[in-house]
Parts: structure tokens; sequence; C-alpha cells
């Protein structure tokens, strides 16, 4: 609307500025090179304006995104969390208080997928992680064929869960399982990698080992690659042998990096979810014909699409987010003490 | 375990170190123990999927006999297309595609507008605002699904791809990726010389910024896309069995109640095909891209 007027008073940027009344019209045209200096104030107005503004648009669809999708909705779940909401009739929300949380601490399927979430948690990413740093090591030797050997071992990273998790779940079957099968052969009896507990839990963390160890090698690996040469070289003066090495100049130095893994994998395995509900297969989202290896994401899905308690789901996940910063509050403590006696 | 694995470590102080020091120069060589055990994992990495194509060209029956079968039958193909027709892996693959390729396209071009301002520009608050960016992948997906479940239900998209594509238009780890990136790949004077000549952000976006981000958006592209292909939770609240993702398909032929193994062997290896085609050929990219996402400061 200004536009015009704007030209009149400065006929030197008449001619380009004039089309120029929508922002985004004026813009394109803004882009052809000409030096925004010496040109009309209009102009260089908006030239700055795009300079101010465009920082915002570019990292608006990130934070509308993560508003519409996650923050919003957070704050909702919250909200359900305090009402009674069923699937079979969504329209009538009556409140329930703090009856949702109530329930869920006195009910032992709470306390069990929360312990189930924790063990498997514990057992997935303690070895995939050592693993990791030792596979890191070797793939930091100079190799033949190294790029190979990086992709060998990101190729489980690269397998769907779903696939992932059906063929672990015929391999660990009872009769003519493979893993049973080899079992016998070096005389150990077979094992009901299915119903028995802690069985089935490590069925469940092997298949999260196998698909998430490559992927933490690769970014141990990195991160060894940034040691510099010259600490290995004073260790090695001092007589550190490779193992000495190893424990004193590579694990120090990856300490970041470890610490980084460790919240991630963390939080991957609070979220654990695709694994065992395809473990169990007809009695997917219950863990097993026990609950052996129901987690709290499975839980959350079970009480709330299963059997129809949104209200009591989104108190789970609540649960699961305060949990998860209560990990956070540790993690930082930690970091910290290590930092100061660093 | 979804995207918030795909987070990169905080490089502390070794990012900043020149390739000079780095240790690549002084690495000692391999020995033979070195290879055994690296064949060892190699042979663990593989062995699933390649005794997933052998259990899937046998029949049921032998797949319950001691002992597994360890070399090829000839049923692959049948099996195959029993499973394409029974778990509707038709449409199934078409909707994967369709949702994986739209989140990849739509997060790849957002995540590098965002870690381009991140990464150069300067307004007010944007320090805050990366933080604030980062601790968002704290927070894990199940908090949203109740809400975003009831709204979907009342707009009259459940069972619709849209609902799946929208909650992924942009993720923090793309954002972060990218800002990471481009701090060091994107030389700030030539920012400023194109702002000099007059150019206008999106022209500098076109002609500076896509160009140099290359690289790291076909990395941040293949991530997405296996993120997106092996993203469950979700799609199978949100969609149904008669508009399934391949992971909600692949579901429901695990959850049949009379199960033929072989059958569901076949599906499994149908369902991670077209990821393991991408990674036969952009492998090698694609590790570089972690290796590199993990040492940038």
């Amino acid at each position: 609307m200004t536009s015009p007027k704007q030209a009149l008073a400065h006929p030197a940027s008449s001619v380009e500025a004039a089309p120029g009344s929508q922002p985004g019209a004026a813009r394109g045209a803004d882009g052809r090179g000409t030096p925004p200096e010496g040109k009309g104030p209009w102009r260089s107005r908006l030239y700055r304006w795009d300079m101010k503004a465009s920082p915002y648009v570019f990292i608006a669809p990130f934070f509308i995104t993560f508003g519409a999708f996650s923050l919003v909705p957070l704050l909702y779940t919250a909200w359900y969390s305090l009402h009674n909401v069923q699937l079979s009739s969504l329209d009538t929300q009556t409140w329930a208080g703090l009856d949702n949380y109530k329930n869920l601490l006195s009910s032992d399927f709470f306390w069990n997928a929360l312990k189930n979430t924790f063990t498997i948690g514990v057992i997935s990413t303690v070895p995939q992680l050592m693993a990791a740093i030792g596979l890191a090591h070797l793939l930091n030797y100079k190799l033949r064929g190294s790029t190979v050997w990086r992709v060998v071992m990101l190729t489980p990273y690269a397998t769907s869960v779903a696939a992932a998790t059906l063929v672990f779940t015929l391999l660990y079957s009872w009769d003519g399982g493979m893993v049973n099968w080899l079992l016998d052969f070096v005389g150990i009896d077979p094992i009901n990698w299915r119903e028995s507990d802690w069985g089935s839990q490590f069925a469940v963390s092997s298949i999260v080992i196998w698909r998430w160890t490559g992927y933490n090698a690769l970014i141990y690996l990195a991160a060894m690659q940034a040691i510099p040469a010259d600490l290995y070289e004073s260790a090695a003066i001092d007589g550190a042998n490779r193992w000495q090495q190893f424990r004193h100049v590579t694990v120090p130095q990856l300490r970041p990096t470890i610490l980084f893994t460790v919240v991630v994998s963390t939080i991957g395995a609070t979220q654990l979810f695709g694994e065992p509900l395809l473990f169990g297969g007809v009695s997917g989202s219950k863990g097993g014909s026990e609950h052996q290896y129901q987690t709290l994401g499975l839980y959350m899905y079970d009480q709330g699409w299963i059997i129809g308690n949104l209200g009591k789901a989104s108190a789970i996940a609540w649960s699961m987010f305060l949990i998860l910063l209560i990990i956070a509050a540790i993690n930082l403590l930690v970091t910290r003490r290590l930092r100061k006696s660093q | 375990m979804t995207t918030s694995e795909l987070t990169l470590p905080q490089a502390g102080k070794e990012g900043r170190r020149s390739r000079r020091v780095m240790g690549a120069g002084k690495q000692l060589h391999a020995g033979p123990a070195t290879y055994l055990v690296l064949a060892v994992f190699a042979l663990v990495s593989l062995a699933p999927l390649v005794w997933t194509a052998i259990a899937a060209s046998r029949t049921d029956r032998r797949l319950a006999e001691t002992p597994p079968p360890l070399w090829f039958g000839g049923n692959l193909f049948k099996n195959m297309q029993t499973a394409w027709d029974e778990a509707g892996l038709g449409t199934a693959m078409v909707n994967s595609v369709v949702v994986a390729g739209a989140i990849t396209v739509s997060t790849v071009l957002f995540s590098t507008l965002a870690g381009f301002a991140f990464a150069k520009l300067q307004f007010r608050f944007s320090g805050f605002l990366l933080l604030l960016t980062i601790g968002t992948m704290m927070i894990p997906p199940q908090l949203a699904v109740v809400p975003l479940y009831l709204w979907m239900a009342d707009l009259g998209w459940s069972n619709q791809l849209q609902t799946v594509i929208l909650p992924t238009l942009v993720t923090a780890f793309g954002t972060f990726f990218m800002r990471q990136y481009l701090v060091q790949a994107l030389p700030t004077e030539l920012i400023e010389a194109a702002r000099v000549d007059g150019a206008s952000s999106i022209r500098v976006v076109w002609h500076v910024v896509f160009p140099a981000a290359r690289p790291a958006m076909a990395v941040l592209g293949l991530l997405t896309f296996v993120f997106a292909w092996n993203d469950f939770l979700w799609p199978i609240i949100a969609l149904n069995q008669q508009n399934p993702t391949v992971q909600v398909a692949l579901n429901s032929l695990g959850t049949g109640y009379v199960p033929d193994q072989a059958v569901i062997m076949a599906g499994a290896l149908l369902g991670t095909l077209p990821l393991l085609i991408a990674f036969l050929l952009f492998g090698k990219q694609i590790v570089g891209g972690i290796m590199q996402g993990a040492i940038k400061g």
C-alpha cells in the first residue's frame, strides 16, 4: 500500500520497487544482484527487514511443528491424565483428579513394566555400548577395506524393526529354533525364550543390541579418530602397553562421547516399544503370557488402545516423562562431578 | 528406538583440532587377531539377514524341524507372493514410500533452513532457541500420541497418511545436524559477499547455502528415510490394517493366529528390502555422514 508513495518520493527506485507491494514479490525482485545501498529507502528498508525477519522465518517451521505436535499435545496429555477418557466414548470426558495416577501406583502391572523397562534397558544398553567401544577400537586400526567393514557393521541399523524382530523371534523359538539348536551343540539344555522371565528379556535385548551396536561403534570411532596422536606417543614413551593406552588415553578422551551415547541409549531404552510388541506375537501388547517383557511403552499402548482407557494411557505417558527427567537430572549431576574431578 | 537415537555427541574440544594432529596418520596396522574378531562381528551382523532369506525360501514345516535349514530352498517367490497378498504389502509399500518420502523431503528442507539460521545468522535469543531445540529431543513421542489421536479422529483423519506425516515435518535432530555441518562447511565470507551484492535471504539460501549443504542434506535424507520407514508407535496407533505402512503390515503378519513362519520371513525380507537396497547403494555415504556428524563441533 505504501509503496507507490515511496516510489513517487524516490523516483530512483520506482521502477523496481513499485511491483513490490507484497513482501514476497518484493523479495523476489530484490534478488537481482543490485546493491541495496544507494537505492531508495524503501529498498533498503525491505532489505533490512529481510535481514531481520529471515532467521525467524527459517526456524519457524521447526517451532511450529514442535509446538503443534509435541508441546501442546504434551500439555493436553497432562490434562487427559486427570480425566476419564475411554476409547469407546471419546466425547464424554469426566474429571478424575489423580485417580489415574493412584491406579497406576497401586497396579502391579505398572511396577512390573517399570522394572522390565529398567532391566531390559540395562541389559541392552551396557553390553551394547561396551561392544561398540571395543569394535570401534578395532575399526580404528589401519584395515584393508575399512569402508566395507564399517558398512557391514552398520547393516543391522538399516534393517527394519519389524523384520529384525520377526527373524529373532523365529531364531529364539522353542523347537527347531536356531539358538536352541546351537546351544544343544555345546550341551546346554534348550531355553524357553518366549516364556521364561530372564530368557525373554535377554531375547528382546539381543535384538536391540544387534541393531544398534554398529551405529554406536561408528560414533565412537569418529571420536577416537579425533584423539591427537601425540597423546599415544607420550603414553608409549612412558611405557604404557596397548591395553594401558586404551584404558588411560582412549577411554578418558572419549568421555564426553560415552556420556552422550549413554543418555541417548537411555532415552531409547525408556521408549522401547516395537521389539517387545512384535516379539510377543499375538500377546504382543501384554509383553508375553505373564507380562514378562511388557515395557512402559507397551503398557501404555495396551491400556490406551487395546483396553481403551486413554486417560490412564496419558498418566503412563506422563510418568515416563517424569522418570526421564529424573534420569536427566542424575546424568547432569554425574557429568558435573566428572568435570570437577578432571 | 526411534529418532532420538540419531543424535550427535557434543564433540568438545576434539572437534576443533585440525585434521593434521588426528590419530588417523599414526594408526597401527591391524593384526590377524583383529581381522578374526571383526569377521565374527561381521558374521553376527549379516547372519540374521542371510538366514531370513534362507527361511523365506523354505516351507513352514521345514522351519519347525531340527536342525534348522542352513541353505536355500525353492519356495522364495511363492512365499513372497503369499506374504505380499496376505499382509497387503502392495498398499503398505506405497504408503511407506509416500510417508517416508514426504517426511524426508520436508525434514531435509526445513532442517537446512533452520540449521543455516542457527549456524550463520544473528538474531535475538538464537543461543537459547538452539538449546531449546536440542532439549526437545528429550521428550518421548509417547507424550503426544493420546491428544494427537483424539484430534486426528476429530478431523476425520484417522487412517489417513497425513496423520503420520504431519508430526514429523521437521526434527530437532535434523536442525542440529545441519547446524553442526554448516558452522564449518559454509564460509561466512561467502554469505557476506552475497549480501554485499544485495542478495536477498532467499537468494542466499538458494545459491550459497543449498550448494554448500548438499552432502549433509544427502546424509540427513538417508537417515531420515530409515527412521521414517522404521517408525512404529505412531503409525500403529494412527493407521489401521486397511491402510498400513510396512511396519504395521508386518506386525499384522506376525500376529496372525495360524502363522506360516516361512511366509512371515518372506514378508520380513520384503519389508526391509528397500532399506537394504538404499544401504547397498549409499552405505558409504551414510557411514561417512555418521562419522562426520559425530566429530564436527
